[in-house]
């Protein structure tokens, strides 16, 4: 289908993009890869009266090392998560997961604040931002302010973004230096978005799991991070039979979204194989790199 | 009140300059086949999940039916026109007949565009690899193994050692 009738701007700097948007009074949208955007307006799910495109501002798409963090650009495409260096070193489970997402196409123009604020329940980049405890950086006229990605998802297809606001940069926390980590996700076409997806995180101290950060997505409407679930269980780990009791402690606490098309059993079984698949894997990588081999 | 109405472009398409005049939401694949009378990309899905409408923008793959042709301003589209070399086919497109890699050759114009980036970027792609990145466009009839067999001929032909 074509889009219902918009106005376009696209403003010289960010400023005049926020102040455009500001004036719009919640009427205005911001475009930026329109990857998620784009299907919505073709099929007249939105019908914002005026698109404002953010795709002049370069100066948003890096990735940068900030001490204790990584940050990144709103406007950072998916393909550069995936081949960038640093994310690779600080942050992989961000690398693994942006590898996933849609198509080839897709990945070139995508952007990692849009994939954000776009809050598809089942995609990759909400999933490791709540995941990892991102911070998620919003701009507006009125200043600036940051907040936890937990904070951040309120619903399916809704977050914490003013109609003012837009996202101008996300922090991830560095991995360990014996940390491992694993995405997994189940779709039944490639490149489709996930029924469920799991992405897990992992840091080891000699034989011990120290540190466990585990993340579903697609089995309610937010992605859920569900470390505190786990806690119970860590002691137990590395020993056989912990990534069935992990998948156990979180799937007995959370209620997932049952549909004719997906019954709620049918999301539960595939979380349990997929929590298991990946706290295995990131084990695997964790202890690769406490060994000192490569990843 | 906001300006919805048609509004002068210039699109640069396959190196050359057209001045056109589009309403924000022309589609860029509507504006390429309907304006400029480009009809090598086809449209399909209009929601990006085909790939059948598939060009290059700056030298990477996109959907041209997820970007509207007034984003365009000030940046590069390459359609399949530009691909041959003065009539004659490319190293891609020449594997694609050898192999029976199209058939009704809709979606051949997309996957020969996504794919001149691939083999770019991707000198030597394992079948894995060529199999995900072709995951994003959608054949009904050829089905996929001769498609992925011409992929492989391209890429062993177009590597240097070959030449």
């Amino acid at each position: 289908m074509k889009p219902a009738a918009f106005a376009y701007a696209r403003p010289h700097t960010i400023d005049d993009a926020l102040r455009q948007l500001a004036a719009g009074g919640g009427q205005s949208k911001v475009i930026a890869g329109g990857q998620s955007l784009g299907p919505m307006l073709n099929m007249r799910l939105a019908t914002p009266v005026e698109l404002i495109d953010l795709n002049d501002f370069t100066e948003l798409a890096y990735v940068r090392d900030v001490g204790d963090a990584i940050e990144i650009g709103a406007l950072t495409r998916h393909y550069q998560l995936a081949d960038s260096a640093l994310v690779q070193a600080q942050c992989p489970l961000l690398g693994q997961a942006a590898r996933t997402i849609g198509h080839y196409a897709i990945r070139q123009r995508g952007t990692l604040g849009g994939s954000l604020a776009h809050a598809d329940p089942a995609a990759q980049l909400p999933l490791v931002a709540v995941t990892l405890q991102a911070r998620i950086e919003l701009i507006s006229v009125r200043g600036r302010r940051s907040l936890p990605a937990t904070e951040f998802f309120l619903s399916a297809m809704t977050t914490a973004i003013a109609p003012d606001e837009i996202i101008r940069s996300v922090r991830f926390p560095k991995a360990a230096a014996a940390e491992g980590s694993s995405f997994k996700l189940f779709n039944r076409r490639h490149g489709d978005f996930a029924i469920v997806a799991v992405a897990a995180s992992l840091a080891l101290e000699g034989e011990r799991v120290a540190r466990l950060s585990l993340g579903i997505g697609g089995l309610d409407a937010v992605p859920r991070n569900v470390d505190a679930l786990v806690q119970p269980v860590l002691a137990q780990a590395p020993q056989a039979g912990w990534t069935e009791a992990a998948a156990r402690a979180v799937l007995a606490a959370l209620v997932p979204e049952d549909d004719a098309r997906i019954p709620a059993q049918y999301r539960q079984e595939l979380a349990q194989t997929l929590v298991q698949q990946a706290l295995t894997r990131a084990l695997e990588r964790a202890i690769t790199k406490r060994d000192g081999g490569c990843p | 009140m906001k300006n919805m109405e048609p509004q002068d472009i210039t699109l640069t398409v396959n190196g050359r300059n057209h001045e056109i005049k589009v309403v924000p939401r022309r589609l860029l694949v509507d504006a390429l086949r309907e304006d400029l009378r480009l009809t090598g990309t086809h449209v399909g899905c209009e929601h990006g999940v085909c790939g059948a409408c598939t060009v290059l923008v700056d030298g990477r793959p996109q959907r041209a039916c997820l970007t509207y042709a007034i984003q365009m301003e000030g940046h590069e589209v390459a359609t399949i026109e530009s691909v041959d070399h003065e009539g004659r086919l490319s190293v891609l497109q020449q594997a694609l007949h050898e192999e029976h890699g199209l058939q009704c050759w809709f979606c051949t114009p997309g996957i020969v565009m996504t794919f001149e980036a691939f083999l770019r970027q991707n000198p030597a792609p394992d079948e894995e690899a060529i199999r995900e990145a072709l995951s994003g466009n959608l054949c009904r009839c050829t089905g996929y193994q001769n498609i992925v067999k011409a992929i492989q001929k391209a890429a062993a032909r177009m590597r240097p050692e070959q030449i």
